[in-house]
């Protein structure tokens, strides 16, 4: 299907298919200005009579218009958002717009890796998708144009059709098509480009590509793939990471109905790492159900590896150590200054107020609710994959890695995904289901239980924050020392508030461990914001502050904050400053409350977005937690892609985040996760979820950024600041249903 | 092993499988109905949720034979041509993000429906606390059920 795409082509080839594409007309392709690289038609065998101006779109003879989405969809949008930039440009009516998945391919190089994570699609795709959409509007419109026999000025484009303005005469894309396919092809570079006063697609509700599938069922995800002769593969890890198989009762488990095959895997790749291919036992079958009926039978004995007495209690008694020591400062085994302003010690000497604590949250998994799965076919050095990858560039790198065979043998198909949430940056299923299916010589979808799912996650880092901050006679902030003891910290010198107080420390240190871990949702973020933001509420408090007036205050006139030395990140307090005083206005703040009902505030920078949120909480004399309405201001630039879609983000990344910050936890014990099911793994549900969730996107002049990710962080701090303005309890540790809520 | 018959959507499929086989993977393996979905095996979540003669079930938990004298529904015959009032809300309000779980919940959402026209947002979290969204769309999943029990009541079609 996609060997029109694979390999590059040469000029002949290439004249072969645009004649082909075109019905034999003559091709202005010599005539291209732009130099670029070659054009390379859409990932699909149906082109003839269409026009493809690049990889990204064909027009047909009928109008119908096909934009391929090129980035993965794992619940964010994109296969609906990034071609409705490309329709956008392109002048399509939305109605005869039809939206396919591409394969893996150089031809989409414009977007990058064709990876979906960090919320980086938006910003590294809008303007190339623009671009592309409107080189095709500028050569139908050329098209119609030389037709007419009249300046191209003169022309417009509407809803698929191309107007000229004095005559009044039209012709559809679809009447166009023949006629634009022997124009050269611009420069992307330089077509003009929409006035955004004038979109009328960009900024609205539009829903989901494949909305009218998901609700009837249809094939989509990778989990539902199948093809011809495939068998159904499970593979068993050691619960203990690092383990490997030393034997197993295979010649067993080889007689158990619909059993195929069973065997050892001993090897990691890449070599070293626990987050790629780790050793286990595969069992191949006939179906899902006797693969993983026959593992209930399947006994191995492990090598548990070096690192089978860890535990999460050890974990917190070697925190609490460096933490303790971390207090006289940074000259200690184990203790990196990473940032240092000002004099903090004289700063908190001279404080009228300090506060000190320590803050935790437990590593936590990201549970997909589609397990982990691939399918994978090898047929001798010739590699199909079907994956629910994120980064389908680095399932294909490792399947060519770890079967020996070359990058260019692997063909990645990208299915829809049941949940990304950075888990699925990594390709580690997509490596087991190649080994396996290269061993058996045949296809194989390998599908992991939610027990592999929770034990072999690459989890939320976890982390101890031990902080003192001090506020001064008027209850202004003027000292912030933290020490951060991580699992591998990922706190830099630019995160907040640094650049915020005047006399500030950071001192980070990690914990020996091999506890697999990854990105999830707002990496870093997602839990610095709630230490943050929970302690500045803090102080606050101990300087008799309003939350808002004291937080304004941190940012003052400040304009754009620069980062440290040439890789640091810029902050623009006046963004943040603006989602504040919008939050403070859009959620009614300083309404008196009674006792046991109460607002919290919480805000972050996060994945290029300013948030603010104010959440409003119930909490029962038994210590009930309702979270009644959270309103949250966000400034993701000047644009907002799809509406519909922005929003179920930030609405999702709420609940999302609450259900992190209240409900999910996991223990480790003898090296492992403890939990094997959701019945051991509590989620929030349908009743937790807040009655009431307002959205304001606060529209600024900067370029659009991404949406999948910045609303999360800052719900976990607004929803503990509001539990204490409720109660007076404060809650210092993750999940908070850790902390005992009741009062009198 | 077993040979049964299991009535599907309204047709009678021929099965032979392990007695012990749930009636999910029966349905997404043998019958390649892939609509339901497989999230925990332990009925969490709720991904796996048909109709059992008109009951919401998990039909991970069920053994395909138990279920041979039963109507069994699926997402893929919830409606002839997918307009069910919850189809058209769905599509209506955008409630799906990865889409995963939304099978499950429309056919719980569907039960409460037939049998409480205008349910309260009370008696959507009772009859909903059983699905798992990991996208956490519960907020539309909610406006969903309510626009579906809009349009059923007023017969309204909505352009999907």
């Amino acid at each position: 299907m996609s060997s029109l795409l694979s390999a590059p082509l040469d000029r002949r080839g290439f004249l072969k298919l645009a004649s082909l594409a075109t019905g034999g007309l003559v091709l202005g392709y010599t005539l291209r200005p732009s130099g670029q690289a070659q054009v390379v038609k859409p990932a699909d065998d149906s082109v003839e009579g269409s026009f493809s101006p690049n990889a990204y779109i064909r027009i047909a003879p009928d109008g119908t218009v096909t934009i391929y989405s090129v980035r993965p969809e794992i619940g964010q949008g994109i296969k609906t958002s990034l071609p409705m930039i490309v329709a956008e440009e392109l002048g399509a009516d939305w109605k005869n717009v039809k939206v396919v998945s591409a394969p893996l391919d150089p031809a989409y190089g414009r977007v990058g890796n064709q990876s979906a994570g960090g919320s980086m699609s938006v910003p590294t795709s809008y303007l190339p998708m623009r671009r592309v959409g409107a080189t095709a509007r500028v050569m139908l419109l050329t098209a119609a144009a030389q037709i007419w026999g009249v300046p191209a000025s003169e022309c417009y484009v509407k809803d698929g059709v191309v107007h000229h303005r004095d005559s009044g005469r039209t012709l559809s894309f679809g009447e166009l098509v023949a006629k634009a396919a022997t124009l050269p092809v611009p420069d992307e570079s330089l077509v003009p480009l929409k006035d955004p006063k004038d979109f009328s697609l960009l900024g609205y509700r539009i829903g989901g590509v494949d909305n009218p599938k998901i609700v009837t069922g249809q094939r989509l995800f990778g989990i539902d793939q199948k093809v011809p002769g495939m068998l159904y593969a499970v593979y068993q890890k050691c619960p203990v990471w690092g383990g490997s198989p030393l034997s197993a009762n295979l010649d067993h488990v080889k007689t158990l109905p619909g059993v195929k095959d069973a065997f050892l895997i001993n090897r990691t790749y890449p070599e070293g790492k626990l987050t790629g291919l780790v050793p286990g036992v595969a069992i191949v079958a006939d179906s899902t159900w006797s693969a993983f009926s026959a593992r209930r039978e399947l006994e191995v004995k492990w090598d548990k590896g070096p690192f089978a007495a860890s535990s999460w209690a050890d974990f917190t008694t070697q925190a609490d150590a460096l933490g303790e020591r971390g207090k006289s400062g940074a000259d200690s085994p184990g203790i990196i200054r990473t940032r240092h302003d000002g004099d903090v010690a004289g700063a908190l000497q001279a404080a009228a107020k300090t506060v000190e604590a320590r803050y935790f949250y437990p590593f936590i998994s990201h549970t997909n609710l589609e397990p982990q799965n691939c399918t994978v076919s090898v047929q001798g050095d010739q590699v199909e994959v079907w994956a629910p990858t994120q980064n389908p560039g680095a399932a294909q790198s490792i399947v060519a890695g770890v079967l020996g065979v070359p990058l260019e043998n692997v063909r990645v198909t990208i299915t829809r995904i049941g949940g990304g949430f950075g888990r699925r940056l990594d390709p580690d299923p997509v490596a087991e289901a190649a080994v396996i299916s290269q061993k058996i010589a045949a296809p194989v979808k390998l599908t992991w239980d939610r027990t592999d799912d929770l034990q072999h996650d690459h989890f939320r880092p976890a982390g101890f924050h031990y902080l003192k901050g001090g506020v001064d006679a008027q209850g202004k902030l003027t000292a912030w020392q933290s020490h951060h003891v991580a699992f591998g910290s990922t706190l830099t010198p630019d995160d907040f508030p640094a650049r915020f107080v005047p006399n500030f420390s950071l001192l980070t240190s990690n914990l020996k461990n091999r506890v697999p871990q990854g990105p999830w949702r707002a990496p870093g973020d997602c839990t610095y914001a709630f230490v943050t933001g929970s302690f500045i509420d803090e102080l606050a408090h101990a300087g008799g502050r309003d939350p808002i007036e004291f937080s304004l205050e941190l940012f003052g006139d400040r304009k754009l904050v620069a980062g440290s030395g040439p890789r640091g990140r810029p902050y623009n307090a006046e963004r943040m400053h603006g989602v504040i005083k919008e939050v403070a206005a859009q959620s009614g703040w300083g309404k008196a409350l009674p006792r046991g009902q109460g607002m919290g505030l919480g805000y972050y920078f996060s994945h290029q977005g300013y948030v603010a949120q104010v959440a409003t909480v119930t909490v029962t004399p038994k210590g009930e937690l309702t979270v009644n309405r959270v309103v949250a201001c966000v400034d993701v630039g000047s644009q907002i892609i799809n509406l519909s879609g922005a929003e179920n983000q930030a609405q999702g990344s709420i609940i999302d985040g609450l259900n992190a910050a209240w409900k999910q936890d996991l223990d480790i014990q003898k090296g492992r996760i403890v939990a094997t099911n959701f019945d051991a793994y509590p989620m929030l549900r349908s009743p937790e979820a807040p009655r009431e969730i307002a959205i304001h996107f606060v529209k600024t002049d900067y370029p659009p950024t991404g949406m999948g990710e910045p609303v999360l962080p800052s719900v976990a701090p607004a929803v503990a600041n509001a539990i204490f303005a409720a109660t007076g309890i404060r809650i210092r540790q993750l999940p908070f249903s850790r902390t005992d809520l009741k009062w009198s | 092993m077993s040979k049964f018959t299991l009535n599907v959507n309204g047709q009678s499929h021929d099965v032979e499988a392990a007695d012990d086989t749930p009636l999910l993977w029966v349905i997404r393996d043998h019958l390649d109905l892939v609509g339901t979905k497989f999230g925990c095996g332990v009925g969490q979540c709720g991904a796996c949720t048909v109709h059992l003669d008109g009951q919401p079930s998990r039909a991970c938990l069920i053994p395909a034979v138990a279920a041979a004298s039963m109507k069994i529904t699926t997402i893929e015959g919830l409606s002839a041509d997918g307009n069910h009032p919850l189809q058209q809300a769905w599509c209506e309000l955008d409630v799906a993000q990865c889409g995963y779980c939304q099978a499950g919940q429309i056919m719980s959402a569907a039960a409460l429906l037939a049998g409480k026209a205008h349910p309260s947002d009370q008696d959507i979290d009772e009859a909903m606390s059983g699905n798992l969204c990991r996208c956490a769309t519960y907020y539309r999943i909610r406006a969903g059920v309510h626009r579906a029990a809009e349009l059923a009541a007023t017969g309204l079609e909505v352009a999907k």
